[in-house]
């Protein structure tokens, strides 16, 4: 393909997406509320303009002009002033990977990237995707369990760009959407949760049949079409029409507080039936962490939930939820490619990963 | 450990396929975990289930002419919509209205909305009118949309529809 952009301008964006590395994202840090079980809130509303059709069946010049309305309505949204606009053909492989990897867009978005755009601020708890399968996918991030205040915030830049944009809604169906399952409010909120206790505890088939029995789906760390893998669970909603946005965010809150106190029970009996074995399997995990030469990733997510768990039992003193948190992250394949600064196999990866977690849990 | 496909490459993803309760695990290379993906992607997907459920309610007119309707607005017909499972434009959602009402109802168990809504009045407001005509429809289209709200036992859409009219109302006397 012929790159049109002047090389000059690829060097800057990339620039900037290099910087990302050397910081973390605001909702990593391990805090707010029962941040021992939920690692983040997130809303997420689609969006669309009228008169344009919907991504995947408009024209070239009409996708361009979806992007030049909204990052134009978006330059004059004052929650939006520290962001920053990428198109994604200036982007190689590697950094899209790198903004999946971090949460700022989807799987989705990566492929077939013509017109497709992504912005995000530099605290990296706000991103919009432009042209994914709406317009306009804006989310919101928040470190622990969180909902409502990360629907403030959304609500707020919402609003801004309402007054900006001509928003495609109908009195009865709400926000129109290419997707009918997103028809409505256009909002799904997901809670990202760790549950190792239940798993252990084989109660976690139980509970994921209880959720998807009320109409809530669980997913992967990655979102749509990603397989929960490990002890990590992202919940939402499946339903976006009838229910008002409070009502919505009420109902997923409702579940996922039964939930962390499910995972609190099964945590307790571990400690009170077989605290050694449990002390046993998570100093191993981070014994394994601290000394191994090759790692995949997959092995990684398991003994980083290990050690992740210690911590919140108070079993590991000295390292703290954030640097695992990070290291769930930095430990991707595109992260570590971005810290090589070049292309790795996966066997070159493995190597690169247990030196990375090595020096990171040896300093501390 | 070698792929279980290719038998070349070492094998880094690991995949479990659970297939009438038998479980079968996978040991593949990145490249044919991707094709991998790629094919079961294409065996199952959100849009094959969403044409399943637009093919459940049969329409009461005659098949074609459902068929061949199509939006006049972005060329999209209700056999595109049945086959990709995407609408095609804000206006399909009225021309196709008849049919979607069921399918929204089937999928979310309901298909009137009580969330929020676009803080702004409708873009009907032709511009030939004078700027004081024009706040004179916009404040009667909010009244209309609270007395829908209030109706409707949205509440809190009711309320931020007041504080916009208060507001308006407050700027016209200044």
């Amino acid at each position: 393909m012929i790159r049109l952009r002047p090389s000059r301008v690829k060097k800057k964006v990339d620039m900037q997406i290099d910087d990302l590395i050397n910081h973390t994202s605001e909702w990593l840090k391990g805090t707010g509320p029962n941040s021992d079980i939920v690692i983040s809130s997130r809303i997420r509303l689609a969006r669309n303009l009228n008169q344009i059709p919907f991504p995947h069946w408009a024209s070239k010049p009409q996708l361009d002009e979806v992007i030049d309305k909204t990052s134009a309505a978006m330059s004059k949204v004052e929650l939006l002033k520290n962001s920053t606009l990428f198109k994604l053909t200036n982007l190689d492989s590697i950094d899209k990977q790198f903004l999946v990897e971090r949460h700022l867009m989807s799987i989705e978005h990566t492929q077939k990237t013509e017109q497709k755009a992504v912005l995000f601020n530099n605290e990296e708890n706000i991103a919009v995707m432009i042209n994914e399968e709406d317009h306009l996918r804006i989310q919101l991030m928040q470190s622990g369990f969180n909902l409502f205040e990360a629907w403030n915030i959304i609500n707020s830049i919402d609003d801004a760009l309402a007054k900006l944009l001509d928003y495609a809604y109908l009195a009865d169906f709400g926000y129109l959407t290419a997707c009918p399952t997103n028809t409505g409010t256009g909002m799904r909120g997901s809670v990202m949760l760790h549950l190792p206790a239940l798993v252990m505890s084989r109660q976690i088939e139980r509970v994921l049949a209880a959720i998807a029995k009320l109409s809530f789906t669980t997913r992967g760390l990655y979102g749509e079409g990603t397989q929960a893998s490990g002890n990590f669970f992202q919940i939402s909603n499946q339903v976006s029409l009838g229910h008002s946005e409070s009502e919505i965010i009420e109902n997923i809150n409702g579940l996922i507080r039964q939930i962390i106190e499910q995972e609190t029970q099964a945590r307790e009996i571990m400690l009170s039936k077989g605290k050694d074995v449990l002390e046993d399997r998570i100093n191993r995990s981070l014994g394994i962490l601290k000394s191994a030469r090759i790692i995949t990733s997959q092995e990684t997510i398991e003994l980083l939930s290990m050690v992740r768990l210690g911590s919140d039992l108070g079993m590991i003193k000295d390292i703290d939820r954030r640097t695992i948190n990070e290291l769930f992250i930095t430990t991707q394949p595109s992260h570590l490619q971005k810290l090589e600064n070049k292309k790795l196999s996966a066997q070159e990866r493995d190597l690169k990963r247990a030196e990375l977690i090595r020096k990171k849990l040896n300093l501390l | 450990m070698l792929c279980d496909i290719c038998g070349k490459n070492a094998a880094t993803v690991h995949l479990t396929e659970i297939i009438d309760e038998k479980m079968n695990e996978l040991h593949l290379c990145e490249e044919c975990a991707k094709d991998k993906s790629a094919a079961m992607e294409s065996q199952f997907g959100l849009s094959d289930l969403l044409a399943g459920m637009v093919d459940f309610q049969k329409p009461l007119t005659k098949e074609e002419e459902v068929v061949s309707l199509k939006c006049p607005s972005c060329g999209l017909s209700y056999a595109d919509f049945k086959k990709i499972g995407r609408l095609g434009c804000a206006e399909c959602y009225n021309v196709f209205r008849k049919y979607l009402a069921p399918l929204l109802k089937r999928i979310h168990g309901s298909n009137q909305h009580i969330g929020k809504s676009p803080l702004k009045c409708p873009g009907k407001i032709k511009s030939t009118s004078s700027k004081v005509d024009k706040k004179k429809i916009c404040l009667q289209e909010l009244k209309e949309q609270l007395q829908n709200a209030i109706t409707k036992e949205a509440f809190e859409e009711a309320a931020r529809l007041r504080d916009q009219i208060k507001a308006i109302e407050s700027k016209k006397e200044s």
